[in-house]
C-alpha cells in the first residue's frame, strides 16, 4: 500500500511540474504584458516595475526563480492588485470555492447516490424512468444554462431565494449549489444504478439473503458496498470538473472565489496570478484523483490484495 | 428450400436501434436540426443582423414567431444561424479529435511493447492536466480564433478516442485474420487501416456520437465566458450569455436559445446511448 502511494505521489510532480512550465511560457508568449496600457509610462517607471517583477531578467531565468520561490510556496506578487501577493488572493478566495464544491458535492452524493439505488431496486419500472430521465436532464443541461433559468424561476419569478451572492443572505448559497452539483447528479446516479444492478445479481448477495438477512441489512450492509465503488472513482475527476465548473457559477452568481479570480486574472493578463492559480487548482486536481484512487483501492478488497502482493 | 438470409452485425445493430424509440426521436429531431441550419439563409424572411429599433425586444407573435431581441432583430433567425456555428464547431472539432485519437490509438495498440507504453503514458499524463484551464488560457493569450478554438477543443477530446481505439486494437491483433494478413506479407499500415481501424468502428461511432455534445458544451461555455465565438458571428453559448443579461426583462431571449442548445444535447446523448446499445449490448448503460 505504501510503495503504490510512494509511486503514485511520484507520478503527481512530472504533472504539476509540465503544468507548471506550459503555463509559464504560454504566458510569456502571449502579446500584450500586464503594464502595456493605454497611457504612456515613463520609461524609467517601466523599468522599475519591471524591475521589481523581474521581467528585465532573461525568460529562462525568471522561470527558475520562480520555480525555486514556488518550492518555498511564494507564488510572487500580483501584477494586478500592487501589494498583494497571489498566496493572499487565492487563500481569499479558496474557502468559498471549497465550500460550494462541498455543498455542489453533497447535492451531487446524496440526491445522484440516493436516485441510482432508488432506481436500482426496481429496474424498468415508473421507479426506474423517472430518476433516471432526471439524471439525463442534469447532464444534458448547462451550468451556464440551468444557472440562470434557476435564477429566473426560483429567484425572480417565484423570489423565493436570493439571486447572486454568497454568504450575504440567507439561502444565497443554495441555487449555486444545486446548479454546480447536478450534473455530477446525474452522472452519480447512473454510476450507482448500474453498479448497484451488477451487485444485486451478485453471489455473495444470494448468501446474505440466503443467511435470513433482513432486505435493508442486505442492501444497506452488502450491496452499498460493492454498488456505489464506481461512485467513489468517479469522485476524483468530478472534483476537478467541479472545480472548472466553478468558473461560470461563480461567474453567474458573481461569487467572489477561486473560479471569478481566475478569469479576471486571465482577461487582465495579470502573469503572476494565472500561474499561481493554475498550479494550484493542478496540484488539487491531481491530489483529488489520487486520494480517489486510494480509497477505491481501500474499499475493493480485490485491489487491495493486488496492492499488498506488489508491495 | 429457402436458405436462411444472414444476418450482418450492422443490419442487426440497426434494428436494435430502431427500437430504442427515444435514439430514433433523437435521430429524427438531429436531422430536422442540421437541415433547418443548412438552409437558413434561404428559409428565413429576416436578415441575420436586420434590426427593427421601432419593435425592441418583443414578445413571441405571429410575425417574429420566437420574439425579437432589444434592437428589433429576429430570434428565431438569430437562434437558426447561432445553430450553424454551434454545429458546425460541434462536428469539426469532433473530427479533429476522432482523426487524432484513432491515429495515436490505433499506432500505441498494434506497435504494443515499449512504444505502447511510452504513448499511454503520454494520455495518463496528459489527462491528468487541468484542461479546461489551458483552454482559458489559450483563448485569452492567442485571441478568440475560430481554428485555434476547434484545435484546442480537439486536442482535449483525443484523449479517451485514443484509449478506446488502443483497446479495441490490441484485442483484434491476436486474431487469426490478422495474422493471416500478416503472413500474406501487408504492411503495417494497410494491417491497420484495411483490418483493425474497421473492425474497431463500432466503439468509434457511440464514442464520436458521445463527444460532439462534450464539444458544443465546451463551445458553448467558452462562448458564454465571451472567450469563444465573438460577435458578430453568433452561437447559442453567445445568444445564451447575451439573453443572461436581459432575463428579468426579456426572459425568451434566454429561454429559446437555451432550449435550442439542451434539446439538441439530449438528442445527441439519446442518441449515442441508443448506438451503444445497439452496437455493443455487452456495454452496460452506465
Amino acid at each position: 500500500m505504501w510503495r503504490f502511494l510512494t509511486w503514485r505521489l511520484l507520478q503527481a510532480i512530472p504533472v504539476i511540474l509540465a503544468v507548471i512550465t506550459i503555463t509559464f511560457f504560454l504566458v510569456r508568449a502571449a502579446p500584450g504584458g500586464p503594464f502595456s496600457t493605454e497611457k504612456a509610462v515613463h520609461p524609467q517607471v517601466q523599468a522599475a516595475l519591471e524591475a521589481q517583477y523581474r521581467l528585465d531578467q532573461p525568460m529562462i531565468q525568471q522561470y527558475l526563480s520562480y520555480l525555486g520561490d514556488l518550492v518555498q510556496g511564494d507564488l510572487g506578487p500580483s501584477f494586478n492588485f500592487p501589494g498583494r501577493s497571489v498566496n493572499e488572493l487565492i487563500f481569499s478566495g479558496l474557502p468559498i470555492t471549497a465550500e460550494l464544491g462541498l455543498y455542489a458535492m453533497l447535492v451531487a452524493v446524496l440526491i445522484g447516490g440516493l436516485a441510482g439505488v432508488f432506481a436500482a431496486l426496481k429496474p424498468n419500472s415508473l421507479q426506474d424512468y423517472v430518476p433516471m430521465s432526471l439524471s439525463m436532464i442534469g447532464i444534458c443541461m448547462p451550468s451556464f444554462l440551468l444557472g440562470p433559468l434557476l435564477v429566473l424561476i426560483f429567484g425572480i419569478w417565484l423570489d423565493w431565494l436570493p439571486i447572486s451572492g454568497w454568504g450575504n443572505s440567507p439561502g444565497d448559497k443554495v441555487l449555486p449549489s444545486i446548479t454546480l452539483g447536478a450534473m455530477y447528479a446525474g452522472y452519480i446516479a447512473r454510476l450507482s444504478r448500474s453498479g448497484m444492478l451488477e451487485v444485486l445479481s451478485a453471489d455473495y448477495l444470494r448468501t446474505a439473503r440466503a443467511k435470513g438477512l433482513p432486505e435493508r441489512v442486505v442492501i444497506a450492509k452488502h450491496a452499498l458496498r460493492g454498488g456505489l465503488l464506481p461512485v467513489i472513482t468517479f469522485l476524483g475527476p468530478a472534483f476537478a470538473g467541479l472545480l472548472s465548473g466553478s468558473f461560470v457559477v461563480e461567474t453567474v452568481f458573481q461569487i467572489p472565489g477561486l473560479g471569478r479570480f481566475y478569469i479576471q486574472a486571465a482577461f487582465n493578463r495579470d502573469y503572476t496570478m494565472i500561474l499561481g492559480t493554475t498550479t494550484f487548482l493542478a496540484a488539487l486536481i491531481v491530489f483529488f484523483n489520487l486520494l480517489s484512487d486510494v480509497s477505491a483501492a481501500w474499499l475493493n478488497p480485490r485491489l487491495r490484495y493486488q496492492f499488498k502482493k506488489a508491495s | 428450400m429457402e436458405m436462411p438470409k444472414g444476418v450482418s452485425l450492422w443490419e442487426d445493430a440497426s434494428v436494435r436501434l430502431r427500437k430504442n424509440k427515444l435514439a430514433m426521436c433523437g435521430l429524427v429531431f438531429l436531422v430536422v436540426m442540421v437541415l433547418l441550419c443548412l438552409i437558413t439563409p434561404w428559409i428565413v424572411p429576416y436578415g441575420y443582423e436586420e434590426q427593427d429599433l421601432r419593435l425592441g425586444a418583443s414578445a413571441p407573435s405571429a410575425a417574429h414567431w420566437l420574439g425579437t431581441d432589444i434592437f428589433g432583430r429576429d430570434m428565431l433567425t438569430r437562434i437558426l444561424y447561432g445553430g450553424r456555428v454551434s454545429l458546425f464547431v460541434g462536428f469539426i472539432a469532433t473530427f479533429v479529435a476522432l482523426i487524432i485519437g484513432v491515429t495515436y490509438g490505433a499506432i500505441a495498440g498494434y506497435a504494443g511493447g515499449k512504444v505502447d507504453s511510452i504513448m499511454m503514458r503520454l494520455v495518463d499524463i496528459m489527462y491528468a492536466l487541468p484542461f479546461m484551464i489551458f483552454i482559458v488560457l489559450l483563448m485569452v493569450v492567442f485571441g478568440r480564433n475560430l481554428v485555434l478554438l476547434f484545435m484546442a477543443i480537439g486536442a482535449v477530446e483525443w484523449l479517451t478516442m485514443a484509449r478506446i481505439v488502443r483497446g479495441q486494437v490490441q484485442n483484434l491483433k491476436q486474431q487469426e485474420f490478422v495474422e493471416a494478413a500478416v503472413s500474406i506479407g501487408q504492411s503495417p499500415f494497410a494491417i491497420i487501416w484495411k483490418h483493425l481501424i474497421p473492425n474497431a468502428l463500432g466503439p468509434v461511432i457511440v464514442y464520436t456520437t458521445l463527444t460532439i455534445p462534450n464539444v458544443m458544451l465546451l463551445e458553448a461555455f467558452l462562448s458564454f465566458l465571451g472567450l469563444g465565438i465573438q460577435p458578430p458571428s453568433s452561437s447559442w453559448g453567445l445568444l445564451i450569455s447575451y439573453g443572461v443579461e436581459s432575463m428579468e426583462e426579456y426572459p425568451w431571449l434566454l429561454i429559446f436559445p437555451g432550449v435550442a442548445l439542451a434539446l439538441t444535447l439530449f438528442a445527441l446523448n439519446f442518441l449515442g446511448d441508443g448506438l451503444r446499445d445497439a452496437l455493443d449490448p455487452k456495454a452496460s448503460r452506465d
